[in-house]
């Protein structure tokens, strides 16, 4: 079995983002999105700080410390883009706007519930950000992470065990095995990776899966 | 003219010292701007990280020595400075923000582990929703975010057509500490790219927005088809020297 790396991952989910969509990428892993947009595709990236039309990395000196995105990096805008405040940029994600949100997470349950911000130990410090008003409002939530923990536990699972940050909210989980939709009858597993067998993966989730017909 | 209601005048309308026969919110300096915050004040400081955040209004709150605050921001402080150098001082009895925990959020760190900070925290869309219906003078609000999680735990909630939602209240502060790019003496303000971010909602539900611009112009020098918050939500504007900022 050949699995994707965070590279090929990110490559796969940026393929079904189609032309003039607009889209949130989240911090961490989903960022890497950016960098395989397709061309030939224009797509709008959203940052919730305050920007339309993120463009990519600033050349080394010519950063702007007024224009980061919401991970706090330095990036560039595009011809076209525009600035405004937060109850502006809250008011895209939460009122339906976004076509897309790709988001990072720790669990993703069959019922598509999500947790991604808060490991629930007692003494993590809580940090939530937008995260809850992305998986509630953008129009089509993408999940991008790995299928396993370190220690082998699949992060797809019945019912989450990490505080959730919303219910029923994913739509379509993107993993280095394997790209599954959650529909309102269960899990349908859309691709698997070149050599991976439908009852390994099936194996491997713990949790149950349905096959798309047309699915390799 | 600067009129002010505040806890120290028990809410009676009082002028502030720099009155003129002519609308004038320019201070000389951000420590004439910030004399009169009492100890227990709620103050919003805008910016998200280092981008509009207003360090010299925060080092001049520090120099003033206000105490028992309760801050409202996105974050928690980054690094040593601004905020983060407030927290230090133990100025800050309670934080509302959404994202405290930073890899450079050691101050707050340091002060919620020993008991000495309290935090809510609030889903950033939420926060700035929260910021905006106080200054829109809306008495509360539901939304969608957060339902179903600990977040929303203890709150009321109601299905509205196809979603669920929770009630959210309003925050209203006594100051809120801004920074913008230019400004006029009637407080028209436009600001810089990104740093806009919390800027026109703070200085809307605050009783005194005080901000901090790189320059100051004439009335009718700033566009009136481009102006992002208008001088009404206004009270004090403070030049200060333009930072180490690569200019764009």
């Amino acid at each position: 079995m050949k699995k994707l790396d965070k590279k090929q991952i990110a490559a796969r989910v940026a393929r079904d983002i189609p032309d003039g969509a607009y889209v949130n990428l989240g911090i961490g892993l989903p960022t890497l999105v950016a960098d395989h947009l397709p061309r030939g595709r224009e797509i709008i990236l959203h940052s919730e700080n305050g920007i339309l039309g993120v463009g990519p990395k600033p050349a080394p000196g010519e950063e702007d410390e007024d224009l980061i995105n919401a991970g706090k990096e330095p990036v560039t805008l595009l011809p076209g883009g525009a600035y405004f405040h937060h109850a502006d940029s809250f008011g895209m994600i939460r009122g339906r706007h976004l076509d897309f949100c790709i988001l990072g997470a720790f669990q993703v349950s069959v019922a598509g519930d999500l947790a991604n911000w808060h490991t629930g130990g007692a003494d993590a410090i809580p940090a939530v950000g937008g995260a809850m008003d992305l998986a509630v409002g953008a129009k089509k939530v993408l999940v991008m992470m790995e299928h396993l923990t370190k220690s082998g536990e699949s992060k797809i699972v019945e019912r989450c065990t990490y505080p959730l940050t919303g219910a029923r909210c994913v739509n379509r989980i993107y993993t280095d095995l394997a790209v599954i939709d959650v529909k309102p009858d269960g899990l349908q597993v859309v691709e698997m990776v070149e050599g991976l067998s439908f009852d390994e993966l099936q194996r491997l989730s713990g949790v149950p899966l349905r096959r798309l017909a047309t699915a390799a | 003219m600067c009129l002010l209601r505040s806890r120290l005048t028990e809410g009676k309308k009082v002028r502030c010292d720099n009155f003129r026969p002519m609308v004038n919110k320019l201070f000389a300096s951000p420590e004439a701007a910030l004399a009169d915050i009492p100890d227990g004040s709620t103050i919003m400081i805008g910016g998200f990280g280092h981008a509009g955040m207003p360090a010299e209004l925060i080092d001049a709150l520090i120099a003033q020595g206000a105490r028992e605050l309760t801050i409202v921001n996105n974050n928690a402080g980054n690094a040593d400075t601004g905020l983060a150098a407030l927290l230090k001082a133990k100025r800050v009895r309670k934080i509302l923000c959404s994202f405290p925990r930073q890899a450079d959020s050691w101050h707050f760190d340091a002060l919620y582990r020993a008991g000495e900070i309290e935090l809510e925290l609030v889903p950033q869309g939420t926060l700035a929703e929260r910021i905006r219906a106080a200054g829109a003078g809306i008495g509360a609000f539901y939304t969608p975010t957060a339902y179903g999680t600990r977040l929303a735990e203890g709150k009321e909630t109601r299905r509205i057509g196809d979603r669920d939602c929770v009630l959210e209240y309003p925050i209203h502060a006594d100051y809120a500490l801004i920074k913008a790019e230019r400004a006029d003496r009637w407080g028209n303000l436009v600001y810089r790219k990104s740093a806009r971010n919390f800027g026109p909602i703070m200085a809307s539900a605050a009783r005194c927005a005080v901000v901090q611009v790189r320059e100051t112009v004439e009335l009718g020098a700033l566009d009136p088809e481009s102006i992002v918050t208008p001088g009404i939500f206004v009270k004090r504007v403070v030049r200060v020297a333009p930072s180490m900022r690569k200019a764009a």
